[in-house]
């Protein structure tokens, strides 16, 4: 069952490389913290019920409600438009994730570890790379956040590998998720949006030599 | 005493950023101020005495906190006539914000310096972020937008990688059958961890708190906020948040040094400083704005400083030397920018000129600061990067210390060229009637910090050197 949602998360990456609408991305986040919220109850069988409530609240009230309902409304009060703009087209983008996955599994083919759970690895891995890629290619500044959130998501489930003996390692991961996530939306909050109206990454480019 | 040092100061912080009054601001300023200076005093004299289970002030922190204690003072001297005096669009509400992320931040810096823990180390450095990046937004235009963002997004990227690093090593733990991840277990138990996983776990924790050290790859964000920030909060986050990076760098690497795979980590930091000296030189030759110099100059020594790290011997007593010497020069040097600030109103190099003219005290501060922070002597640098290039030479890297001094000569003549057009030339047109009358008090504590470098280098008490040598005994 745990390997079904992980690959539904891995099959999640795949949709998000060729979506167009920001909405589509939002919507995505949300699925991945639902799958996120299964797999943390499947895993987490050997810890507390108070720590595994907790780190289930956080999936689910965190990443699959909060983020995704305060990004919609950052997008919606900046009326930020609702494609994505990425650099690329979106069969090389499919192609490149597709190639990201597939490299993520030869190389922990080639690791022997018995303690390694090579489905938790690899779809953690995919997902923190897919993240980083869409980073880099898409434009707008909201969609780095999500990138970045993904990024966070694919962290999440390589701490899972690692909960059930050292929870306070997820607990470590679930602080990082929250702070960064308020940290990073929080300069959205803070009026990026009045300053710029349409946040897009060409309006900061004047810092440089 | 850390318990008691950090509430206190989360305490102030917190009752700065909620105050308006101003005679309570600096009372509790100076209340900080003094708990700092107690907290350093206690921690100097009770080196290696764990605390709060978390906490192990070692050698290498103690000598940190007590360079922290030295910067500190002049920062919030100089943070308190920036805001009353210099700029006119302050509020009650952004000198609360000021001064309280200030204090945050030094806190943080001076905890992690003291942690034994590798996961305290990463709490505590993401709260330097937070701080920092309230600093760096303190004008609210949409340069310091920019230049908060980016920090804020690259730093979130680095603290995700130390995680990783961090579930790595966990890993790499997990086969050795130990669960304890302070650094003291790591150390003893350092033969016995997986290598495949500690080899990744090195990688990521390195890559991610280059960010805070200011190395490729994660340089950028650094000197976007050294740049933004104001320049009492550019000295603390060229300084004391640079060594914050380093003793986290130290840390990591000193597991490395007990395994064989001590010469595969090596490898990785003189890449890594290598191409740091490199972008250092490429940027220094060619830039324009001051600011942005002084912070690629601080590139440049944190290559220098990972390179004698890598080079081992009497490299790594050097790093550390030279890392606390930095820590000394770089602030008086951005101290002093204000000054430029306010007689040019500018920081291009275009717009400036004959400052020796306009601000005489001023300018021997910037000479005397260029000499220093490019090691001629009498700079205290000169002497620790003479012992890096030694290492370099006996660890028979002679290629790599050619390639070196060739990059610091370009460097020294970029920073020079710049920093001679700034005091000699004339500049091409400037309204001398708008020029303020600059006290020559306000360069005092610059000349105080650029003392003290040279006197720790050239004149060691034996306290300092024996803390240093403490210091190198972590690497084996």
């Amino acid at each position: 069952m745990t390997d079904i949602l992980l690959i539904a998360l891995a099959m999640s990456l795949l949709y998000i490389s060729i979506a167009n609408r920001l909405f589509t991305y939002l919507n995505i986040l949300v699925f991945q913290g639902f799958i996120l919220f299964g797999v943390t109850f499947l895993t987490l069988n050997k810890i507390s019920t108070v720590n595994l409530i907790l780190i289930m609240l956080e999936t689910i009230v965190f990443k699959a409600i909060s983020v995704p309902w305060f990004i919609n409304y950052v997008i919606r009060r900046n009326g930020i438009t609702r494609e994505a703009e990425p650099y690329l087209p979106n069969f090389v983008s499919l192609i490149i994730v597709t190639f990201i996955t597939v490299a993520t599994i030869i190389l922990s083919s080639s690791i022997k570890d018995p303690n390694l759970d090579k489905t938790f690895f690899v779809v953690a891995l995919s997902t923190i790379f897919t993240g980083l890629y869409l980073i880099v290619t898409r434009k707008k500044i909201i969609t780095h956040v999500i990138g970045y959130i993904i990024i966070e998501n694919g962290v999440f489930v390589l701490s899972l590998a690692v909960g059930n003996e050292m929870p306070n390692l997820v607990n470590l991961g679930i602080m990082l998720d929250i702070f960064a996530s308020v940290l990073i939306l929080g300069v959205f909050f803070n009026r990026i949006g009045d300053l710029l109206k349409n946040p897009d990454i060409d309006h900061l480019r004047n810092l440089k030599d | 005493m850390i318990g008691i040092f950090l509430t206190g100061a989360f305490i102030i912080s917190g009752w700065l950023l909620y105050n308006r009054n101003i005679f309570v601001n600096y009372a509790l300023l100076a209340i900080f101020m003094a708990l700092l200076l107690v907290f350093g005093l206690y921690e100097f004299n009770h080196i290696n005495i764990r605390e709060l289970e978390f906490f192990n002030p070692d050698a290498l922190g103690v000598l940190l906190l007590v360079a922290l204690c030295v910067v500190a003072i002049p920062v919030l001297f100089h943070g308190y006539r920036y805001i009353e005096i210099h700029n006119v669009d302050e509020t009650p509400k952004s000198r609360g914000l000021f001064f309280g992320s200030m204090v945050m931040l030094i806190a943080a810096c001076s905890v992690v310096y003291l942690s034994g823990h590798i996961a305290v180390t990463w709490i505590f450095i993401e709260i330097t972020t937070l701080s920092a990046s309230a600093l760096i937004y303190h004008h609210r235009n949409l340069r310091a937008l920019e230049g908060v963002w980016k920090y804020v997004f690259i730093c979130a990227i680095s603290i995700t990688f130390v995680y990783i690093g961090i579930l790595f090593l966990s890993l790499s733990l997990k086969d050795a059958g130990i669960d304890d991840m302070s650094f003291e277990s790591l150390y003893t138990n350092a033969s016995k961890l997986n290598p495949f996983w500690l080899k990744l776990a090195f990688l990521f924790i390195f890559t991610g708190f280059t960010a805070k050290l200011g190395l490729v790859p994660m340089y950028t964000a650094g000197i976007d906020a050294k740049d933004k920030a104001p320049a009492p909060a550019g000295a603390l986050l060229a300084s004391v948040l640079m060594n914050a990076g380093f003793v986290s760098i130290y840390r990591m690497y000193a597991v490395m040094s007990h395994t064989p795979l001590k010469h595969w980590a090596n490898t990785v930091m003189i890449v890594a400083a290598l191409l740091s000296i490199f972008v250092a030189t490429v940027y220094m030759t060619r830039i324009k704005n001051i600011k942005r110099m002084f912070a690629y100059s601080g590139i440049e020594h944190m290559g220098l400083v990972v390179l004698g790290l890598a080079a081992g011997g009497i490299g790594v007593y050097a790093a550390i030397l030279h890392i606390i010497l930095h820590a000394l020069i770089k602030p008086s040097l951005f101290l002093q920018y204000n000054q430029i600030y306010w007689v040019y109103q500018s920081k291009s190099i275009y717009d400036v000129g004959d400052y020796f003219k306009y601000n005489k005290v001023g300018a021997i501060v910037v000479f005397l600061g260029f000499i220093s922070a490019t090691a001629m002597p009498p700079s205290g640098l000169f002497i620790s990067e003479f012992l890096i290039f030694q290492s370099l030479f006996e660890a028979h890297n002679i290629l790599i210390l050619i390639v070196v001094l060739v990059l610091l000569t370009m460097i020294i003549w970029g920073f020079g060229s710049n920093i001679f057009k700034l005091l000699f030339i004339p500049p091409i047109s400037i309204d001398e009637a708008k020029i303020p009358k600059i006290s020559s008090w306000e360069s005092l504590t610059q000349f105080v910090l650029l003392g003290l470098a040279v006197y720790l280098a050239y004149n060691p008490p034996m306290i300092f050197v024996n803390l240093l040598q403490e210091a190198v005994k972590l690497i084996a």
